[in-house]
């Protein structure tokens, strides 16, 4: 289907070839193709809407953001794991795109894949911060807040930028053969936590500690490769074995508990 | 560990996810070479500790077997074994000390184009060191065994 008014001769096109596949209907899988307009800014995600728009509305994809911060538009593109809005069909330098769902993510249908099994694995690495006593959120006895250095800090921060987008899952190799494999999200969302000095969880190395845990990864570095957030999981994962291995010296001091009165709060500081 | 629900498998990349390793870089390459080398090296053990197991046999049963490795295949197929082995010794002493935390770099504020500090020079270099000295090696078994 082709739109008169968006056809212009002089306009560079691409050609977008796109997984299609309906898992309740168990039709088979196919790929569909599109000419698409695009310019130097045009973004994967930006074509693939324009085929909704103007092509075929059934070409299922799960967006929101369109600026690389949700991770909801991950997928394969020309064989590699990327966010859709976050790649400029410029810069791929390919006269042909294939977009198609994320690898080790079942399909549920087109580009639009399961995250069941990635969050289950997210959340049995209990991903928040767990504290010996709950003073901290006593509100009868005040609250508090924990000094953090800018050094205690930065431990932990990069670690913290990941959007759960499931690319990293999705380009792991092992992930690929073992689906009890936590997996470099997971993995280094453990790290994050394990480095923060609020947290004083002693059960976060157990978690691990299994033979489909942290020793299945043999660090391939896909998972670094291919994150859009910086957030390096490889580099999380082998910094947390090193710990468990007692190689590294787990010297975390714990952050200190900063009361807050209401006269302070409202004074706008804080007593140590 | 808290036991995941077994869902579908559908969409797995499984081993097919190997297969091509030049999608991520010479860190995937190199851990193909590492996979690779390692399930070489185990065929070759199994085939060596049956080859030197024929001298119960009596010293004809080992003679005649050894004078499979001096045919030109049988030279091939170590000069294979040489660097496969070296190979897998040097890019493993690499991992060695990966796994232990050293020569990854430190984590920080990530800025963009974001490149991940776990993929350093120093990893790349220690793959390089490990592909130069297979072929060296194989150089040398080459200049040996077929004695150019």
């Amino acid at each position: 289907m082709n739109n008169t008014a968006i056809d212009n001769k002089n306009e560079q096109k691409i050609t977008l070839k796109v997984y299609r596949e309906n898992r309740g209907q168990d039709s088979g899988s196919h790929h569909d193709t599109f000419e698409v307009p695009y310019k130097k800014w045009t973004t994967v995600l930006d074509a693939l809407l324009f085929v909704k728009s103007y092509m075929d509305p059934s070409v299922a994809i799960r967006y929101s953001c369109r600026m690389a911060s949700c991770g909801s538009c991950g997928m394969k593109i020309n064989g590699v794991p990327k966010l859709a809005c976050y790649t400029k069909i410029s810069e791929l330098e390919t006269s042909t795109i294939e977009c198609e769902p994320l690898p080790n993510f079942p399909i549920i249908r087109d580009l639009v894949t399961d995250f069941s099994r990635f969050f289950n694995h997210h959340k049995s690495m209990q991903p928040y911060i767990q504290t010996n006593d709950s003073t901290e959120v006593d509100t009868n006895k005040g609250t508090f807040s924990f000094y953090q250095s800018p050094e205690d800090v930065d431990k932990y921060l990069q670690f913290s930028y990941c959007i759960k987008c499931g690319l990293c899952y999705s380009a792991c190799p092992t992930v690929g053969t073992d689906l009890n494999f936590p997996g470099p999200q997971a993995l280094a969302q453990q790290y994050r936590y394990f480095a923060d000095t609020r947290d004083e969880s002693k059960k976060r190395l157990d978690i691990v500690d299994d033979r489909h845990g942290i020793w299945r990864c043999h660090f391939a570095g896909s998972c670094s490769k291919v994150c859009p957030k910086g957030v390096d999981p490889a580099l999380g994962i082998q910094l947390l074995r090193s710990y468990m291995l007692g190689i590294s010296k787990n010297d975390k001091i714990p952050a200190k508990k900063i009361e807050i009165n209401d006269d302070d709060n409202n004074n706008n500081s804080s007593k140590i | 560990m808290k036991e995941i629900e077994r869902p579908t498998r559908n969409n797995l990349e499984g081993i097919g996810g190997w297969l091509n390793p030049s999608r991520y870089g010479w860190e995937r390459i190199s851990y193909w070479f590492q996979r690779l080398t390692g399930v070489f090296l185990l065929v070759y053990f199994i085939g060596h500790v049956y080859e030197t197991s024929t001298i119960v046999n009596g010293q004809n049963a080992w003679e005649s077997f050894l004078e499979l490795t001096q045919t030109l295949w049988g030279h091939l197929f170590l000069i294979m074994v040489i660097g496969a082995s070296t190979f897998h010794s040097a890019n493993g002493i690499r991992l060695i000390f990966t796994h232990a935390g050293i020569g990854l770099g430190t984590p920080g504020r990530p800025d963009y184009p974001y490149n991940p500090a776990s993929l350093n020079y120093r990893q790349k270099s220690g793959i390089w060191i490990a592909l130069i000295l297979a072929a060296a090696a194989m150089f040398y078994g080459f200049n040996v065994l077929f004695g150019v």
